[in-house]
């Protein structure tokens, strides 16, 4: 008896041991970043871009980045989109038990397990074939195929949520499948919707990988799509990279900027998500 | 036609377009980097290539074992860092936290595993290298710059974590009652029923969430490359650096145009990659499925 | 099946069998539906009520595996043509569920769903029929303040009543009811009967019940489903107090079911 509980403390120990060294090594990523960039930390950090001697220490900041993210991950978010919701529909509403739908939800979960820098070599690729050079049309090009598997995932999970009876309700009433998509099964899944999207959105704003070969680089903010373009997540790496302490700690104040960025974005999806329940059916 | 029915069917039509379009991302993308990596794969033996450490790509000599071995070094360290932590803590958040730390801890992971991976690199070179240099090495009377395999398997181990977690949670929640009620109506304590009844019906599960975390780990890019050293040559201890397969497709692109067979090569480590994670995520999605479709106890 | 003259047919039902994956599940069903009146189905749990109703306005094309053979005349068109269009037979049928189901909208627009979707623009139009057809369903002064809270927060009684409105709001002939009263309270069952009663002067009402009291008090026409088979149909006087099946005397005098 003695024994068995023993055994049982232990392993509670264990346990607790294991939750406290996980939660707090997240903790610790958050803190030091914070405590280590905050002193770079400025406004001119956010509302300027590089100037001239930015990376040896002078005076810009990091605007290029911010808005290069923003144009790339909104770019991918919106093309995902207009390719995700309706193949999420598809799958669930119109091809629902064929081998269609189970060979697609197969590739996309593979889709889904790609490493980003596949996407990033596989958006080289096709860019150097069509002669087309690091651009902001590159680098969303890239990110739209990593966040098409994430947002449809995401949506089929809701989707398949919908009960039976709300979409019998509806073919009762003679609508035809687009009717009781568009406004029944769509509106019952909303939040789910919405979160699909904030998830992709986040994800495709922290990614490296698969921007390193296809947006380039720039100090400038693009003015065109074929334009160059600056990204957080390269911006934290290139200036953490230099030899001078000042850039570098500009590094983990970019890397800070990006993080508050993404975790607000996680955040504020959880909370928006509670305002879209209004009219769901539980 | 009924205009109702002509929105209808083009819809259907703008529908099954998309998920053709969908369905065949994957298949594209392992045609095109099999097809840029034939180049190298008819040139070369693809034994040499795979066992060789000789890495001259300007003298065309394209051994890719020391990033093979450095990739698979700072992986299995991960994986051995992370698993038992990872699966202790899944079984603590199914089985024995209060609803209220369950509710904290829970949303805590999934942020985890939002975090961007140059931000967990950054973390690296803020704080694990330091730690590592300073005082794990002089402990073991080693020196080292810091920037080794054991500093990419302990980034790499908190990023692959919050899967894990997230998945084996999942599935032990997911065993029926019935199964613990069997147990503990025998007179066992709830930890053996947990240790025996519980860990064992969820085993397929736990065992597809390692083969996934597995596969990300693999393919991790950005944090790894920040903190593992980038040395072209095969790993022989914890503390040597190391360079991993997508580390190196990272640092290379550049010049991948300016030498012949250097892009094929490149082409050729992307799709070795591919077709690794490709192969873990399969396997995990069989394992899901099988118990999606019902348990077998015992 | 004397007094049937009495009755004029809307609704024809032609040697129907039904398979769900190979189960056959109705068995040559061959009965005509009155006009104008109500219509219940009775007979034990799981012998094919439900999937008769359904056929009706081909709610079962939306299960997986189903096989229908034989013909479903409304109207002197067969639901099953295949020049048909399922939207304007479900147009003409209301249906309202066991388990009430309103749409995840607010309850204005629970009931202008239907109507929008078959063309109404007109708002003033379209808050015409949601006021109408509320009132016929006794939901109207418990609702008029609050038409765009989420119909959800209605009770079941309520949801019920807003399921009936919404399924007059499209104008139909028929009205298709699947217990509609089994996950009510009484008083809210109460008011349903109510308004079924006061509906059959306009449409022609066809409802399913495991509860006999309810046919009783309910019907005029009966029909006797067992296992999948019409055992006996008729005016309700005659199948409750002179059936001529035993198995129909049995059922309705609560030897079994």
């Amino acid at each position: 008896m003695d024994r068995r509980k023993l055994e049982e403390n232990f392993f509670k120990v264990l346990m607790i041991m294991s939750t406290f060294i996980i939660l707090g090594g997240l903790l610790s990523v958050l803190i030091m970043v914070l405590l280590r960039g905050a002193p770079a930390l400025s406004i001119s950090m956010l509302t300027q871009t590089p100037k001239g001697g930015y990376y040896l220490g002078k005076e810009g900041g990091i605007l290029n980045a911010i808005v290069g993210s923003l144009y790339l991950a909104g770019g991918a978010t919106v093309i995902a989109f207009i390719i995700s919701l309706p193949t999420a529909l598809y799958l669930n509403e119109y091809a629902s038990r064929s081998k269609l739908a189970s060979f697609t939800r197969q590739s996309l979960d593979v889709l889904w397990s790609i490493p980003s820098i596949i996407f990033g070599v596989f958006g080289f690729t096709i860019m150097v074939y069509v002669g087309m050079r690091a651009s902001l049309l590159g680098g969303i090009v890239a990110l739209t195929l990593l966040e098409i598997p994430i947002m449809i995932r995401a949506m089929d999970e809701v989707m398949k949520m919908v009960p039976l009876k709300l979409k019998e309700a509806s073919y009762a009433l003679g609508a035809t499948k687009l009717e009781t998509t568009l406004n029944v099964i769509t509106r019952q899944a909303l939040p789910g919707v919405v979160l699909a999207i904030l998830l992709a959105l986040g994800r495709a704003i922290g990614d490296a990988a698969s921007v390193l070969f296809t947006a380039g680089y720039s100090d400038n903010i693009p003015s065109s799509l074929f334009d160059p373009v600056a990204s957080l997540p390269l911006a934290v790496f290139f200036q953490l990279g230099t030899p001078f302490p000042e850039v570098q700690q500009r590094a983990y104040a970019s890397g800070f900027i990006l993080l508050v960025m993404v975790l607000s974005l996680s955040i504020a999806s959880r909370l928006l998500t509670k305002r879209f329940m209004r009219y769901v059916i539980k | 036609m009924n205009p109702r029915r002509v929105k209808d069917l083009v819809a259907s039509k703008f529908m099954f377009l998309t998920t053709i379009l969908s369905s065949l991302i994957a298949f594209i993308i392992a045609f095109a980097l099999f097809q840029r990596s034939t180049l190298i794969l008819t040139t070369q033996p693809l034994s040499e290539l795979l066992l060789s450490s000789s890495w001259h790509p300007w003298a065309g000599e394209f051994g890719f074992y020391p990033f093979i071995a450095g990739t698979l070094w700072v992986t299995a360290l991960a994986m051995v860092l992370s698993i038992p932590p990872s699966l202790l803590m899944s079984i603590y958040l199914a089985e024995y936290a209060p609803i209220k730390v369950r509710g904290i801890a829970k949303p805590m992971v999934d942020l985890l595993a939002g975090i961007p991976s140059v931000v967990f690199g950054l973390w690296g070179v803020l704080l694990v290298v330091p730690l590592i240099r300073d005082y794990v090495a002089p402990l073991v009377g080693v020196t080292t710059t810091g920037y080794s395999v054991l500093t990419g398997g302990v980034v790499l181990s908190i990023m692959v974590s919050p899967i894990i977690i997230s998945i084996s949670e999942g599935v032990i929640r997911a065993v029926p009652q019935h199964v613990r009620e069997a147990s503990m109506a025998l007179g066992a304590t709830k930890w053996q029923t947990v240790k025996h009844a519980v860990t064992r019906s969820a085993f397929p599960g736990i065992i597809a969430a390692v083969m996934l975390g597995f596969g990300r780990a693999f393919g991790e890019t950005m944090a790894v490359l920040m903190v593992v050293g980038n040395v072209s040559k095969a790993p022989t201890a914890l503390f040597d650096p190391a360079y991993p397969l997508p580390a190196l497709i990272a640092n290379n692109y550049g010049e991948m145009m300016s030498i012949p067979l250097y892009d094929s090569a490149l082409m050729l480590a992307a799709l070795f990659l591919l077709l690794i994670v490709l192969l873990f995520s399969a396997a995990a999605g069989v394992l899901l499925a099988r118990i999606k479709r019902g348990y077998a106890i015992g | 099946m004397k007094a049937i003259n009495l009755f004029k047919p809307h609704i024809s039902i032609q040697k129907l069998n039904v398979f769900y994956e190979g189960r056959h599940v109705l068995k040559d069903i061959t009965l005509d539906v009155p006009e104008k009146r109500i219509t219940a189905i009775i007979g034990p749990s799981g012998c094919g009520k439900t999937t008769l109703l359904k056929s009706i306005n081909r709610l079962t094309d939306m299960v997986d595996g189903v096989k229908v053979s034989g013909r479903i005349l409304v109207d002197d068109i067969n639901v099953f043509d295949n020049g048909v269009d399922v939207i304007n037979i479900r147009k003409k049928m209301g249906f309202i569920a066991q388990v009430p189901n309103p749409l995840p909208m607010s309850i204005y627009d629970n009931v202008a769903y239907g109507p929008r979707i078959h063309g109404v623009k007109d708002k003033g139009k379209l808050g015409q029929i949601v006021e109408h057809c509320l009132q016929t369903a006794g939901l109207w002064n418990e609702v008029k303040n609050r038409l765009t809270e989420p119909a959800s927060k209605l009770s079941a009684g309520q949801q019920q009543r807003l399921c009936l409105a919404r399924a007059l709001a499209v104008e139909p002939e028929v009205l298709l009811c699947d217990e509609p009263t089994s996950a009510l309270d009484p008083i809210s069952a109460g008011h349903i009967e109510g308004q079924l009663l006061a509906l059959k002067e306009d449409y022609t009402i066809v409802f399913v019940t495991h509860v006999l009291r309810q046919a009783r008090r309910l019907a005029d026409y009966v029909i006797f489903l067992y296992l999948g088979e019409l055992i006996e149909h008729g005016p309700a006087e005659t199948i409750f107090n002179q059936p001529s099946d035993p198995r129909t005397k049995a059922y309705v005098e609560g030897v079994f079911g």
